[in-house]
């Protein structure tokens, strides 16, 4: 546990020792905002709720959490620090989470600077705080899963650009898996069970769910799953690519 | 101590490390030879814990790298190659960082951290950030996160590579003095290193060790072995006495150097007859050696017919 934490506290610092963090958080907090106002309409629906807020989220993370992600493991492949990670007396699957809860902290970081909205919500009426405190877990999960494929990806390749580009294919595919863009390609020729698994793996579905302030088991369980095959299969990837 | 059994390694068909087997022994340092791609690296990897073994096995005092990989590590220093830290930390915020994860408790840590600063000269960049430091500094941090811990072992991969002639005669001499109680691994493509900081060398190409030895015994092999060295002004006459001397075998003049050598034939000595003939004849000597002979000589042929530059490069991790 010690050692998890060891590697969080330098991965975390990192983010803060360059530019990285400064402008991660400043484009999330512009986009969330411009897009809760502008094209969410924040203002003129007239409602004490944080929906046009957090339906942006998952849009949002498309794009951002895959450039956290990308430097994961590339990074340390790329520099070389990854043998001198791995040589220190550490295990694979410490180093893996620890880099990781690191990363997923920063993006918690950042969602917790939204935090002027909900001031903002509350002072212009009184929305359900609730529903407003399961949509932020809800999005918070939701980042964590679209970080850990980050993770897995960032460990296939020692080029970030690479990295993200393929992590935003991938996530994009998550997200949308419930929606027949993505089920078009397996209902000709899959049993119907597939496809409704797959459809069942959709990131949005789960975070809607959560977001209406429905805080089910299930989806939590879902987006736990998530994140821990995620990171096994980094846990893999590393192993086998150490040699490249 | 070290130990490898039948360790090998392979990367698809390529075997970068072919069934070696050695010992090095608390008190040794064993010096790492061999042209690039030979197969060094791989190794230091794996006693190292990076990378497992295809086949075969290693252990560091005693522990297991694959089994037993924690409680090896843990006794372990290892200087990757080309010295990789993380870049934007600071010098001080590295070591604490790598203190810290080799569990070193936090009173002692900053106690040690100071030491190896103190040892490493390291005071002057503490709170500048490691990509800002030049190459030598680099290294420097390498080496010093490398001994933090005080290991039982140390595995240093080119520990002098890219350091000016100052910066490699005060890393030999760190390796030297922790050379007594240590059991350390040096990797090198540089000959005079071996001689010194090494009491053992071996060397290694196409992943099999080729030879074992001391650095004197090296240079032993030699054809230079015994030779005879000297600088005159009177050249042809001094060429004429080194032929009439019995057991010499043959007589080398190198333009560049201007130096005549006398090499002798197989376990003769030489030095005394030559010296005694050139004063006899009269013959100006400004300068007269007795080699011990020469290493790069002697890694060549031993190495000779290694395609070291052709083959695939050293898995790059």
């Amino acid at each position: 546990m010690s050692s998890i934490v060891t590697v969080f506290k330098r991965e975390l610092a990192s983010y803060f020792a360059t530019p990285v963090a400064y402008v991660f958080i400043v484009i999330f907090l512009l986009l969330a905002g411009a897009f809760t106002f502008y094209i969410g309409n924040f203002y003129e629906r007239g409602q004490a709720d944080l929906l046009p807020f957090f339906n942006f989220h998952p849009w949002l993370y498309l794009f951002l959490v895959p450039a956290v992600g990308m430097r994961l493991w590339s990074e340390e492949r790329k520099s070389g620090t990854i043998e001198l990670l791995l040589t220190l007396p550490i295990t694979m699957w410490q180093a893996v989470v620890g880099k990781f809860l690191a990363a997923w902290a920063f993006i918690g970081i950042a969602l917790a600077l939204t935090f002027p909205i909900w001031i903002t919500v509350n002072y212009l009426g009184s929305p359900d705080n609730g529903v407003i405190f399961a949509s932020y877990l809800g999005s918070f999960l939701m980042a964590g899963a679209f970080l850990a494929i980050g993770s897995c990806i960032s460990a296939c390749t020692r080029n970030q650009v690479v990295a993200f580009i393929l992590t935003v294919v991938v996530c994009f595919l998550f997200l949308l898996a419930g929606f027949p863009l993505v089920l078009n390609f397996f209902t000709a020729w899959a049993p119907q069970g597939m496809v409704d698994a797959i459809s069942g793996l959709s990131f949005l579905t789960h975070f809607a769910a959560i977001a209406k302030g429905v805080i089910d088991l299930r989806d939590l369980v879902y987006f736990a799953l998530t994140i821990a095959f995620w990171l096994y299969a980094s846990a893999v990837v590393i192993d086998l690519k150490k040699a490249d | 101590m070290i130990e490898t059994r039948q360790l090998s390694r392979r990367y698809g068909d390529l075997t970068a490390v072919d069934a070696i087997t050695f010992k090095v022994e608390p008190g040794q340092v064993l010096g790492f030879l061999g042209p690039n791609g030979a197969g060094k690296s791989t190794t230091m990897k794996m006693i190292a814990g990076f990378l497992g073994p295809s086949a075969g096995s290693a252990s560091v005092c005693g522990h297991d790298v694959v089994d037993d990989a924690l409680a090896a590590k843990r006794v372990t220093g290892y200087l990757p190659e080309g010295a990789p830290s993380y870049g934007e930390m600071t010098t001080r915020a590295f070591l604490n960082f790598i203190a810290e994860a080799r569990g070193i408790p936090g009173a002692q840590r900053s106690q040690r951290v100071e030491e190896v600063i103190e040892r490493l000269h390291l005071h002057n960049v503490l709170e500048q950030s490691i990509e800002t430091l030049s190459k030598g500094f680099k290294r420097r941090v390498g080496l010093a996160q490398a001994i933090v811990h005080d290991p039982a072992v140390l595995i240093l991969d080119e520990p002098t590579d890219g350091l000016d002639p100052n910066q490699k005669f005060e890393v030999r001499n760190l390796i030297n003095t922790m050379a007594k109680d240590k059991t350390i691994i040096v990797s090198t493509h540089i000959l005079e290193e071996v001689q010194a900081v090494c009491t053992r060398a071996v060397i290694i190409a196409r992943g099999k060790i080729l030879a074992d030895a001391t650095p004197a015994e090296l240079e032993a092999r030699s054809r230079y072995h015994q030779a005879v060295s000297l600088t005159t002004s009177n050249i042809a006459g001094a060429k004429d006495v080194l032929s009439r001397v019995a057991d010499v075998a043959a007589v080398e003049y190198d333009k560049v150097t201007q130096r005549l050598t006398a090499i002798p034939k197989r376990g003769r000595q030489i030095f005394g007859p030559i010296s005694e003939l050139l004063k006899s004849q009269g013959i100006p000597v400004s300068e007269l050696q007795l080699e011990s002979g020469r290493m790069d000589e002697v890694f060549r042929t031993i190495t000779h017919g290694d395609l070291g530059e052709d083959m695939p490069e050293e898995a790059r991790a």
